[in-house]
């Protein structure tokens, strides 16, 4: 297959504060690729790498064949990049801020609008708005515009779905699943771990360290260790129960439930039954798969 | 149940936008109540004026007992409020945005001597005393803000999607806060984006161009809408929206 990214030992610093440590990371022509992790895990910093924005301290990045740092002219011509807020203009219009980013890259709206029909048709009844008054999520389908006008081969969203509510997040990943159809390379970070599950492939990351990268199946299907969901009449109480018991591994709201794990050599009906002894009532378990959530945080635990 | 919040015939309108059109429901006192809705369903702005903050064009509204065209400077000092986006002050270190909100609140210097050292040791601060909060880790930031938004005891704290961006571990910290706090007795307003989050409040209401379409426990909402979690009852519910969001 061939590569579309390469990233190789990058590390990226800010005084004191380590932003990237040692990063190294490929992605596939055509792949959607996610970087999954939380604020201050080090996913824009990247992203700023990866569109020649910033530079590395250390490491090399190559986009569509494209050094960051020696091609960035050429590279800039390649990507497409929406970045975590919203930078359009606003007090231009909708049609205005389009024709501007088509013009920058010496396209029309008109050469390239089939890229964008599927988005922008959406949005167009409101194209004599100003950006700035638009809604959430009218922005974020002009944003995606803007970002795909001038063709690019390479996509860059750095948190295209953070503060959207569950039913924009679900569209806003089915508009992804239309345009890498195209053949387009698409890199979407998130801090939502359900996300994972729809990207071809995750890197995720902590602290400015890659903890797994691998196909979300994959992920879940390493969890090491056997995972229960557990609840009882009291959530609260079980959840301080828990705690005092050494023959816990890791204990974790989910939902309803707790999601747990042993430490070796331990039987859950050994602790069920010394939960009851201690009153909690209503106790129910059942042995479950990894979501990549239990994944993250396991990996976290062990980092 | 000890009433902390009731709402009645709650209407607010923009114009001839209406962003809450007759809301009724009650919070009780040591709940964890959901607020969920999609963006734009009016969420903010029924929050701003349980907080006191603007005025409801029409309908009755008490907070802690108290009455919202009237009362609002007693809401305001029986309330707490944080939200995702602005609780601290980046710029002060940790004692000072301590002895900031205690200050503002009335609270003597000793009650803000003894507050910081227990927050300081119980969120495990020692590290970051001397620290401008910019400096902190989201997540212990959040932490802090929370303990600082009940710094004063208030009767209800309103927490404004709290945990956004937070990593899964700290983000089931705070929630174990949030389960102690209740267990005090506080009432914990919440909204929240994340779906499992919504599992752990007592009652959750949902939210729709301006209207609760729904409001119960999460195991009867499931129920109701023959949904296997919290997640599918949302999006049945908010596909419903006709707003241009």
């Amino acid at each position: 297959m061939n590569k579309s990214i390469s990233i190789t030992n990058v590390s990226k610093h800010y005084g004191d504060v380590v932003a990237l440590d040692q990063i190294s990371c490929t992605v596939n022509e055509g792949e959607l690729f996610g970087f999954i992790g939380p604020d201050g895990s080090g996913k824009t910093s990247l992203f700023r790498i990866m569109t020649s924005l910033l530079l590395p301290d250390s490491g090399s990045v190559i986009v569509d064949g494209s050094n960051v740092d020696q091609d960035y002219k050429e590279l800039r011509k390649k990507v497409g990049y929406m970045p975590g807020h919203f930078s359009l203009y606003q007090d231009m219009s909708v049609e205005e801020n389009l024709k501007f980013f088509a013009g920058v890259f010496k396209t029309t709206i008109a050469e390239n609008y089939h890229l964008i029909e599927d988005i922008y048709k959406q949005i167009e009844p409101f194209k004599h708005r100003r950006a700035g008054k638009l809604s959430g999520g009218m922005k974020q389908k002009l944003a995606l515009s803007c970002a795909l006008i001038h063709k690019p081969t390479v996509l860059f969203l750095d948190e295209p779905t953070t503060g959207v509510d569950a039913v924009s997040r679900k569209e806003f990943w089915e508009m992804l699943a239309k345009l890498k159809k195209d053949g387009l390379t698409i890199i979407v970070s998130t801090p939502y771990m359900d996300e994972a599950a729809l990207c071809d492939r995750v890197a995720l990351m902590q602290k400015g360290r890659i903890l797994s990268i691998d196909s979300p199946d994959h992920i879940v299907q390493n969890f090491p260790h056997q995972l229960y969901s557990i609840k009882a009449k009291d959530i609260y109480k079980l959840m301080n129960e828990l705690k005092t018991f050494d023959s816990v591994h890791s204990s974790y709201l989910f939902g309803e439930h707790l999601h747990l794990v042993l430490k070796k050599g331990n039987q859950i009906k050994d602790l069920i039954f010394s939960l009851q002894n201690s009153g909690i009532e209503e106790i129910e378990t059942a042995e479950i798969s990894a979501t990549i959530e239990d994944c993250f945080m396991e990996l976290m635990q062990e980092s | 149940m000890k009433v902390a919040v009731s709402v009645t015939n709650l209407v607010k309108t923009f114009g001839s936008f209406v962003a809450n059109d007759n809301l009724n429901f009650e919070v009780y006192k040591g709940e964890i109540f959901g607020f969920l809705g999609a963006n734009g369903a009016g969420k903010t702005t029924a929050i701003k004026i349980l907080c006191g903050l603007q005025r409801p064009t029409s309908g009755e509204v008490k907070v802690a007992g108290f009455d919202i065209y009237k009362q609002t400077e007693l809401i305001k000092k029986n309330i707490g409020y944080m939200s995702q986006k602005f609780s601290l002050y980046d710029d002060l270190t940790i004692q000072e945005n301590i002895r900031f909100y205690g200050g503002i609140y009335g609270l003597s210097n000793e009650e803000i001597k003894s507050k910081t050292e227990q927050y300081i040791r119980e969120l495990e601060l020692e590290e970051y005393v001397k620290s401008m909060v910019a400096a902190l880790p989201l997540g212990i930031k959040q932490k802090l803000a929370f303990s600082v938004a009940v710094i004063h005891s208030p009767q209800i704290v309103f927490l404004d999607e709290p945990t956004s961006g937070v990593d899964p571990i700290t983000r089931r910290q705070f929630w174990e806060m949030i389960y102690a706090e209740a267990n005090k007795g506080r009432t914990i307003f919440v909204t929240t984006h994340y779906m499992d989050e919504a599992e752990y409040c007592h009652r959750v209401s949902i939210m729709v161009d301006g209207i609760i379409e729904a409001l119960d426990t999460p195991t009867q909402l499931k129920k109701t809408f023959k949904a296997e979690s919290m997640e599918e009852v949302f999006i049945q519910l908010a596909r419903k929206s006709t707003r241009v969001d």
